[in-house]
């Protein structure tokens, strides 16, 4: 029961909209949502669809952008600081799990080249589930959420090579050593395509993409922008395919290549939707895999299969994280982390196939294996996040908690013009990491030149204040100098980030009111403090001492907040009273104002000059004499 | 021998001042005293210590004018003492720029000289009240003198009737200036004013 594409696309679409907030309510995580959404509509219960295998084909595209935007939040000098755990870690988790899996086979009586292909494809973990449940519970920042990330990072580029040691380990076929599998290439041309796609990438990613980018951001046309930063992902899987590298790989790359772009965060939550849907599309087609069939006829070789197979990847992991030297918690949250087997696995099952390294009744029960392994992952999180990680932080009572809560910048910044630039600047030599967000290309574009970290963007999309970190910030400098847009970003923050405090510049009274209506306390009237410097000035050049000007501007602005502060509670009463009112304020002011000074230029400040003082000491000298 | 002198006043509202600012008019119409109004200089009391330490440096004398203001010096001065000496600059051991050099302070009360006294009413000589700038000046290895102090500020009220005062004090900075000032005497007074010990040179260097 296939129809249109059209149903097709509903019952996709319902199956997740249904199925993913329930899950995430229930508190089991949206990948479990959308695996168990693949299961209802799949071909064993409501068979609302076939095998999720065309489907599939489609979804891995969420797989490959999800690298993409992986690589655009590593920095290179990042990537440079974990190659250890990358190669250290993710090096001897892929080969131990591999020959621990494979000498199993071969004890089992299977021969070594089955046992062997079925081990790399156990070695392998989902990318896909485990960054989505480390981000959705906050522990990739964490010593154990890097590790992970890292031993995923060796996974995906060892499925290159293992991709073209498969043929190899067929039994019936020979073929010629290539770096890459099926190749009609000889292997130095092979190698030749892949530098030179590899070179393209990174040169075209540094002269080429990011002046387009600046060229469509000036036109300020959102859509086209967004269908930029599709063609660029979509280009380079094409271009990775034809080289025969893997499409992940190559976007990945291009991701660190534009990881320190200006158009960075802009160009993460244009593809992000794209990303998620996609991945849940994924996931969904990974549960529609599941052969409940093969279930029922084989209970207990498939249960026996899974328990061996997620227990010998815990065990084995935590293994390696303790040799490797982690924290005990970065060990438990790498080990049930990477518990599963991955969607690689998939790819590398289905190749091992059409290479003949082993069949379909080996085939088949490894699917299901797989996809049963994937959708014990959020138990399995569900199980380190309620029991294990309580369990070891009730043991070590400061440790795991430190780590979570300072990581990203402290400070969001919208707006970067003529007020954000000092504002900005100040935070930042104070030692606190600004993250700021312009819509001028050409502010951002030359503010960059002078190594300002500065992201293009517009403050008020939500998932743009996602990804420039608001949801870990401790402060949100909301700095946009048009009134209406500036009001827009305030609403959407306090909405959708309650916590985080928001420090707000006003153009002016007006503005200052409706900025106080949405509940913001903290606002600078962006002319006010000016004013008052040159008003002070003017004080001085009529020859007032400088610290008289000085003490009158302030005592003029303790007033004058006074006065705004008053007059807030007649905000939205009606033209007459605001005009009454505020005639009245007036008058207050200018009177208290009045009896401060007493018509001259200074303050009174009796403690420096005390008229009664000086009349009683006078009167005790006269007295004296 | 010529002294350079330093006079750094220290009054928040001197257009009200009635002693500070005749003072003050007297003082800069002598030759070699270098006016430096830190409130003027500083109206949010925020002090750059480079630029006074550069000024210490290029004078011999550091005369501090200021009126009295709960038996103690305004504000400014005591931001001034703690920011600009610095330890290792103005005293401690690698600290030896201030060595050698005079200070003094200038003060003005509003009470009559009878009441700073042991029977007076604040029992105190304002030269004992200023022991901290005693034992400052002793801290950085400088020779201190006892103030030139104007009593009675609040029963100034015209210039003529100032004019005595203002004359004692130009002689004061002249002979500061000129070196024809008995350190060694001046320094047991309990105050300079009149009583300038003029003549012998013993104790200047």
């Amino acid at each position: 029961m296939t129809g249109s594409v059209l149903v097709q696309a509903v019952i996709y679409l319902a199956a997740g909209v249904l199925c993913v907030p329930v899950a995430k309510r229930l508190g089991l995580g949206s990948v479990l949502g959308y695996l168990i959404a693949g299961v209802l509509i799949g071909p064993s219960l409501l068979g609302l669809v076939g095998g999720g295998g065309h489907v599939m084909h489609f979804a891995e595209f969420g797989v490959v952008m999800m690298l993409f935007l992986v690589g655009l939040e590593l920095r290179p000098a990042l990537l440079w600081d974990l190659r250890r755990p990358i190669f250290g870690l993710g090096g001897m988790q892929v080969a131990g799990t591999a020959f621990v899996v494979m000498g199993l086979g071969l004890l089992a009586g299977a021969g070594w080249r089955v046992s062997l292909s079925v081990g790399l494809i156990f070695a392998m973990s989902s990318t896909a589930i485990v960054l989505q449940s480390l981000g959705e519970k906050g522990l990739l920042k964490t010593q154990g959420g890097q590790s992970a990330f890292s031993v995923l990072l060796f996974q995906d580029l060892a499925v290159i090579p293992i991709l073209a040691v498969f043929p190899l380990l067929a039994a019936e076929h020979g073929p010629a050593l290539s770096l890459a599998p099926g190749s009609a290439r000889p292997g130095w041309l092979q190698a030749l395509f892949i530098v030179g796609a590899v070179a393209l990438i990174v040169l075209s990613g540094r002269f080429v993409v990011r002046p387009a980018f600046r060229f469509l951001a000036e036109t300020r046309l959102r859509e086209i922008f967004t269908a930029f930063a599709l063609l660029l992902v979509v280009a380079i899987a094409a271009l990775m395919q034809a080289v025969e590298l893997s499409p992940a790989l190559g976007t990945f790359l291009a991701g660190v290549v534009l990881a320190d772009s200006e158009y960075r965060h802009e160009i993460e939550s244009d593809i992000e939707p794209f990303k998620g849907l996609l991945l849940g599309l994924f996931f969904i087609s990974v549960g529609a895999e599941i052969d409940f069939r093969l279930l029922l006829d084989k209970p207990l070789l498939i249960a026996g299969l899974l328990l061996g197979i997620v227990l010998l990847k815990l065990v084995t992991m935590y293994g390696f994280a303790r040799i490797f030297g982690l924290e005990k918690p970065a060990r438990v949250i790498t080990a049930f982390g990477l518990a599963q087997v991955g969607e690689f696995a998939f790819v590398l099952i289905s190749f091992g196939q059409q290479t003949h390294v082993f069949g379909e009744e080996v085939g088949r029960p490894l699917v299901a294996v797989v996809a049963l392994s994937m959708l014990a992952t959020p138990g399995l999180f569900m199980v380190l996040e309620r029991w294990v990680l309580p369990a070891l932080a009730a043991r070590m009572p400061q440790r795991s908690q430190d780590a979570v809560s300072h990581d990203d910048a402290a400070v969001v910044m919208a707006g970067f013009g003529r007020v954000g630039q000092v504002v900005g600047r100040l935070v930042r030599m104070a030692g606190y990491p600004v993250t700021v967000l312009d819509l001028d290309p050409e502010i951002v574009d030359v503010l960059r030149r002078l190594g300002q970290p500065v992201y293009y963007g517009d403050a008020s999309r939500l998932d743009l204040l996602y990804s420039a970190g608001c949801e870990n910030a401790k402060l949100f400098v909301l700095a946009i100098d048009e009134p209406e847009k500036s009001l827009e970003v305030a609403e959407l923050v306090r909405r959708h980030f309650p916590k985080l405090e928001i420090l707000a510049r006003a153009r002016n009274r007006q503005h200052y009111y409706q900025l106080r209506k949405i509940g913001i306390t903290h606002i600078v009237r962006e002319t006010l403090g000016s004013s008052l410097e040159l008003g002070q000035g003017a004080l001085k050049r009529l020859g007032v001492r400088a610290h008289t000007a000085h003490r009158i501007a302030q005592r003029w602005r303790e007033h004058d907040d006074a006065a705004l502060e008053e007059m807030l509670q007649f905000v939205g009463q009606g033209d007459d009273v605001w005009l009454t009112e505020a005639k009245k304020a007036l008058a207050n002011f200018e009177k208290a104002m009045a009896d401060e000074m007493g018509g001259r230029a200074h303050l009174k400040d009796p403690g420096w000059d005390n008229e009664s003082l000086r009349d009683e000491v006078n009167a005790r000298f006269a007295a004296n004499r | 021998m010529t002294r350079k002198i330093l006079l750094l006043l220290a009054h928040p509202v001197l257009e009200r001042s009635r002693v500070n600012r005749r003072l003050l008019d007297g003082a800069r119409g002598v030759e070699g005293v270098t006016v430096h109004d830190l409130y003027e200089a500083y109206p949010a009391m925020q002090l750059s210590v480079r630029r006074e330490q550069k000024l210490l440096l290029e004078h011999d004398v550091i005369v501090f004018q200021h009126p009295f203001y709960w038996y103690s010096t305004p504000a400014i001065l005591k931001e001034w003492q703690d920011l600009v000496l610095e330890h290792n600059w103005a005293y401690g051991q690698k600290g030896h720029h201030l060595d050698g050099k005079i200070t003094l302070n200038v003060v003005s009360t509003g009470g009559p000289e009878q009441a700073y006294s042991e029977q007076g009413f604040n029992r105190f000589s304002v030269r004992q009240l200023l022991a901290p700038y005693e034992l400052t000046a002793h801290l950085c290895r400088m020779t201190f003198l006892p103030p030139f102090v104007v009593h009675s500020a609040f029963h100034v009220e015209s210039d003529a009737q100032f004019a005595p005062v203002v004359v004692e004090y130009r002689q004061l900075l002249e002979a500061l200036r000129d070196g024809t000032i008995n350190l060694e005497a001046a320094a047991r007074l309990t105050r300079i004013n009149s009583a300038l010990p003029v003549g012998e040179q013993k104790g200047t260097p």
